[in-house]
């Protein structure tokens, strides 16, 4: 099967940024989410529709990135 | 690209479509997020978990001889076969597998240039089947540990000065600003990095595209930071998936002779009680 719809963006979630990855394979959408720095896959999830799968990724990833702490350096 | 030192360590997307299922080939995808190889792989490719299946599941360590004989002969691979691995994060597992292939003294492993970012990208086939493959007996020999760095050898680094530290984190974890990158669960009890190591973060060895940047420009990269391979280096990161795909770069990309890979890394030394920090 050929992936379809790939798509990659950059945004920001929870004050980090973000790379949302998300394509469409056979019926269901795929998405992952990685910090930009270092680059680390931390949230997936899939749905029948972009909207569905990038959604509950989104809130995954917003939920972990909400427990990352900052220090003073 | 950077095969100068040792051409065929690496092979191109285009490459694995054309062999994938050659007979002496075999072709593994190793990632980061478990879950990825179910979600498309290249069509033919075996997928291993680093989680369950690169690791003494019981103590901390890398595989042990008679579980690495165990996969690879479930994975129909001889001590000829042509290991192919790839994964995401532009191969970050796949350089952790190719290390502990290489400390077993497997001669021929490759690994996909720009992995399955660049798969993806290029919008070639993806499979969801799991392929099974006939079975072989695998025989490893004694591991070679000069590739690995245990903590002895860094803190006689630290103290010595006998071989260059190389920090692969991103530039807010070795600063200590973090302690874990953005998402993930932190690991340790301090922030910050090894005494005197030198900040070189995995992703300056890599194109956009996840492929590796070449050689000119990663014997650039290492060198103005005077790491040029007349002395040992000791790469690490957090848990040392990052820091393999840097030993990597500096061992099979540009041939240096003594490098290690210091696989306790940040979740050993930021935890170690009485370890000397730097920061920022």
């Amino acid at each position: 099967m050929k992936p379809e719809e790939h798509s990659r963006r950059q945004q920001e979630l929870a004050g980090w940024p973000v790379m949302i990855e998300t394509y469409k394979l056979g019926d269901v959408y795929h998405c992952a989410i990685a910090n930009v720095d270092p680059g680390a896959r931390f949230a997936r999830a899939d749905g029948a529709t972009r909207e569905e799968a990038e959604s509950r990724a989104i809130e995954k990833a917003t939920r972990y990135l909400a427990q990352t702490r900052k220090f003073e350096v | 690209m950077a095969t100068q030192t040792l051409p065929g360590v690496l092979v191109t997307t285009d490459w694995v479509a054309q062999h994938a299922t050659d007979a002496a080939v075999r072709v593994v995808e190793v990632d980061v997020d478990t879950t990825s190889y179910d979600q498309g792989h290249v069509p033919g490719a075996a997928g291993w978990n680093w989680t369950t299946e690169l690791c003494d599941t019981l103590v901390r360590d890398i595989i042990p001889a008679n579980k690495l004989e165990e996969l690879l002969g479930k994975t129909g691979i001889d001590n000829k076969t042509a290991i192919v691995l790839y994964g995401d994060n532009n191969n970050w597992f796949a350089a952790w597998a190719f290390w502990q292939l290489k400390i077993y003294g497997h001669q021929d492993v490759r690994i996909m240039d720009g992995g399955r970012k660049k798969w993806l990208a290029e919008g070639r086939d993806l499979s969801t089947d799991r392929p099974s493959f006939p079975a072989t007996t695998y025989k490893a020999p004694a591991p070679d540990l000069s590739l690995r760095a245990f903590l002895p050898e860094v803190q006689q680094a630290v103290a010595g000065k006998k071989a260059a530290l190389v920090d692969v984190r991103s530039p807010q974890e070795f600063t200590g600003e973090i302690l874990a990158p953005p998402g993930l669960p932190e690991t340790c009890q301090r922030g910050g990095h090894i005494p005197g190591a030198k900040s070189i973060p995995w992703g300056k060895n890599c194109n956009e595209d996840g492929t590796f940047k070449s050689f000119d420009e990663l014997k650039a990269l290492y060198a103005a930071q005077g790491i040029t391979g007349d002395q040992p280096v000791i790469a690490y990161c957090r848990i040392g998936e990052r820091s393999s795909l840097t030993w990597f770069t500096m061992k099979h990309l540009l041939g240096f002779k003594d490098v290690r890979n210091y696989d306790g890394s940040w979740t050993e030394w930021g935890n170690l009680v009485g370890a000397p920090v730097e920061k920022p």
